[in-house]
């Protein structure tokens, strides 16, 4: 990316870019061509122009005392924009939604101390994720480091383990080296989050500023050329199963592969299971596409993988929300595992054949091998399998009850809005009941639509998420499916939307209380409530009522309570493009989200509803 | 049924690079049975000797994650028959008068050095696979011993071959 020569001569075209700027600015080179000879700055524009080179347009972030000096050349930045959020949580998860919005590097950039530790969730949820994110922090002088100075704290150590690398830079001199190889860590290989703590000391000193830079990464090394052996052994099995079944996970977004995908899905006419980080990646309305695996999947979905004779994962890792008693998780399947990720392989499930490589390689060179092998050998009879599968699919499709309470059923708002919305816009989900639903009854048709907290759940991801995607897709409208828990952890960010112009759309699925957990409860814990009503519904005082704080926000609030007015509601959210519109869907409180597989239990033991599993033996 | 590994992991000469690899093992909750870091003949590279107590499968995830940290160039494991694997102890023995001369042969039979004595007490040096030296431990046991250091062992393969031989390689081609 930004390994290569030295820098060349000077030509006119950067000196006439440079001239063109006021003058009182000699170090404010733009030169056209991305290449910039030795200047000296200071340590804090070296941080500017590094960004600038790395090609990024948008970053998230607050000032505090340890980072104010990159804040006063930020100011004269032409090439970046800098939005101010209301809490470095905010910041992360939007430098996050923008990155999972735009396949490119989300920044956001913080204090010391707590603007640090305020990172730590995101750059977590990022991490588990795979989530191409840089955050910039500042840290106390080098001097002072280890002296428990104001707002000091070991940004590098409590970073370590959430980040897919981290660094701590004391020596001006190293400014715009580290900054290249963090955006290039972030970006290749499995992407992740990388952090770049740099001492304030460091971004006054006086230093020199060239680019591109020569990177120094002997032990980074991404395998992204797949192993032809095993490509050929993936599609000589592929082309022979009799119960095929492709295990769709969110390595194919990253990859950016869902094209791919397609043409490998149609060749080996096998049933497909997107994850939920793979909701889009291939349509949903596709004939093959079963819908989601794993705990609130569809029955189809997990019961083709336990069913299987062969899993074909394609960057996905086995989780535990998917997989369920993981010994009895597909007992018949012989497992064929692609990924970028080595350390993925064989992590929780044995695998027969491994693949390392970017999966773009690897689908583009397994097609040809599976068409050889079925040019050879005709191509495998999958159709008893397909006759069991839509047996299940005419069986248990998904679906919902109108709640007995004569509230608002929850499913339904989600239904409407993806289809009064269409599959163009991005959804963004918190973690929970909305989460579940969303994934559920939101018609996917595209990658990137779909942004949620998959791996550490993160209540509150939504609506900074949110903004993040749609200043990163302006032109696309971009829904906040929130709950009514998740909404009131991170909710300041309206501010942030209201006052940049970024027209979000929020709509809350207020069931007044912790949803998720509370269905926990009703099953697992004889309808014990213990902490999770919120008052915030049908019936209760409404603190806060999220209408007013709409308002208060700047924002339009709108609610809804009834079925008559939903459709009309999200029309009115949709015509509203120049303002954020929270909408307060309150929804009934004993809504459940179904299919469900219980924690720990075998996906054998999965319930179409409360108390109805499917008889598979009779089916068998 | 766990069994002991010995891992020679080359890694970049930077701080904070024991505590990426350290705190690894603590993630995954792997168990570290002894660690030695130190330099080797290539001043940008240090040399992280670390043995696990590990079952076979959990071992591939250790060098698989090991290998995803930035810093790590290298992972090799080292068998023992086709390795050196050495350990440095230093043990404080009870040796009055009467005893002396049985703790010298002790000493003498073990190749064992002195390398410290007051009136009641000698101090002996030795180096060795860990078997050797925990039979010299048995055999001192007797007389009493008062205090022991021992270094985390550090293991070099049979052979011709260094383990910097290609990273070194590498580290040229890419800078």
């Amino acid at each position: 990316m930004v390994q290569g020569p030295h820098p060349a001569p000077p030509r006119s075209a950067t000196t006439a870019a440079a001239s063109t700027r006021p003058s009182g600015e000699p170090t404010r080179l733009v030169p056209l061509d991305g290449v910039v000879e030795p200047v000296q700055v200071t340590g804090a524009q070296s941080i500017v122009r590094s960004l600038e080179e790395a090609g990024v347009e948008v970053v998230f972030g607050i000032p505090g005392g340890a980072i104010l000096p990159t804040y006063d050349p930020l100011m004269d930045s032409t090439r970046l924009r800098h939005i101010l959020v209301r809490h470095e949580q905010g910041g992360g998860h939007a430098a996050s939604g923008y990155a999972h919005a735009t396949g490119r590097v989300g920044v956001c950039m913080a204090t010391s101390g707590p603007g640090a530790t305020n990172l730590v969730t995101p750059l977590a949820d990022a991490n588990m994720d795979s989530i191409p994110m840089v955050a910039i922090t500042g840290q106390v002088a080098a001097s002072m480091i280890g002296t428990d100075a104001f707002q000091e704290a070991d940004t590098l150590g409590i970073t370590l383990p959430v980040t897919k690398h981290n660094y701590l830079v004391t020596n001006a001199d190293d400014i715009p080296r580290v900054i290249a190889e963090a955006f290039h860590i972030a970006a290749s290989g499995r992407p992740g989050p990388v952090l770049v703590d740099i001492a304030k000391s460091a971004m006054q000193a006086t230093t020199t500023f060239s680019w591109p830079q020569v990177l120094d990464l002997p032990g980074y090394h991404p395998v992204t050329k797949p192993h032809a052996k095993q490509i050929r052994e993936a599609a000589r099995l592929l082309a022979t199963a009799r119960r095929p079944v492709l295990y769709v996970g969110g390595g194919i977004i990253r990859a950016g592969a869902s094209a791919e995908l397609r043409r490998l899905v149609d060749e080996s006419g096998a049933p497909v299971v997107t994850t939920l980080m793979a909701r889009g990646a291939l349509p949903d309305s596709h004939p093959q596409h079963l819908g989601m695996p794993g705990m609130h999947g569809t029955v189809p979905a997990v019961a083709a993988l336990q069913k299987a004779d062969l899993i074909v994962a394609l960057g996905a890792r086995f989780d535990d929300r998917v997989t369920g008693k993981l010994s009895s998780f597909a007992p018949n399947a012989t497992v064929v595992h692609a990924d970028i990720d080595p350390a993925e392989i064989g992590k929780n499930r044995v695998v027969d054949v491994p693949i390392v490589g970017d999966l773009r390689e690897v689908i583009a060179d397994l097609l040809p091998e599976l068409a050889r092998e079925h040019a050879q050998h005709g191509k495998p009879d999958v159709e008893a399998w397909w006759r069991q599968i839509n047996e299940w699919r005419e069986t248990f499709p998904l679906g919902f009850d109108e709640p007995e309470d004569g509230h608002l059923a929850p499913q339904h708002v989600i239904s409407r809005i993806s289809e009064l919305t269409g599959p163009e816009a991005i959804y963004v989900a918190g973690v929970g009941q909305h989460q579940m639903w969303a994934s559920q009854f939101i018609q996917f048709e595209r990658p990137n639509s779909w942004l949620n907290s998959g791996g550490l759940g993160t209540m509150g991801f939504s609506v900074p998420a949110a903004m993040g995607a749609k200043v990163g897709a302006p032109d696309r409208t971009v829904w906040s499916i929130d709950g009514d828990g998740c909404f009131q952890m991170t909710n300041q960010e309206l501010a942030t939307c209201a006052i940049n112009d970024i027209p979000i759309k929020v709509a809350i699925i207020n069931n007044s209380s912790l949803g998720m957990v509370r269905q926990w409860q009703t099953l697992f814990y004889e309808s014990r409530y213990s902490h999770t009503d919120l008052n915030t519904g049908h019936g209760t005082v409404r603190i806060p009522d999220f209408v007013k704080m709409a308002d208060a926000y700047g924002c339009v609030g709108l609610r809804c309570e009834t079925k008559a007015d939903v459709d009309a509601t999200i029309k009115r959210a949709l015509e509203i493009d120049d303002q954020p519109v929270v909408v307060d869907f309150t929804v009934s409180r004993d809504a459940m989200v179904w299919p469900m597989v219980a924690a720990g239990v075998s996906n054998d033991d999965i319930q179409y509803a409360r108390g109805i599993s499917p008889a598979w033996d009779r089916e068998e | 049924m766990t069994s002991r590994h010995t891992l020679s992991v080359l890694v970049e000469n930077k701080p904070g690079v024991l505590t990426r690899v350290a705190g690894l093992f603590a993630r995954r909750s792997f168990n570290i049975h002894s660690l030695a870091v130190g330099p080797t003949e290539h001043d940008e590279f240090s040399r992280i000797t670390v043995v696990v107590d590990v079952e076979d499968l959990p071992l591939e995830q250790v060098t698989k994650q090991l290998n995803k940290l930035i810093n790590v160039i290298k992972i090799v494991e080292l068998e023992d028959a086709s390795s050196v694997q050495r350990e440095l102890l230093l043990v404080k023995v009870r040796a009055e008068a009467a005893q002396r001369t049985h703790v010298l042969e002790v000493v003498d039979l073990f190749r064992a050095h002195v390398v410290d004595v007051v009136p009641d007490t000698v101090t002996v040096e030795a180096t060795g696979s860990p078997g050797k030296l925990n039979a010299l431990l048995a055999a001192l046991e007797p007389y009493g011993i008062r205090e022991i250091v021992q270094s985390g062992t550090v293991a070099i393969a049979r052979g011709p071959r260094s383990i910097t031989d290609r990273a070194v390689e590498r580290v040229t081609r890419t800078a």
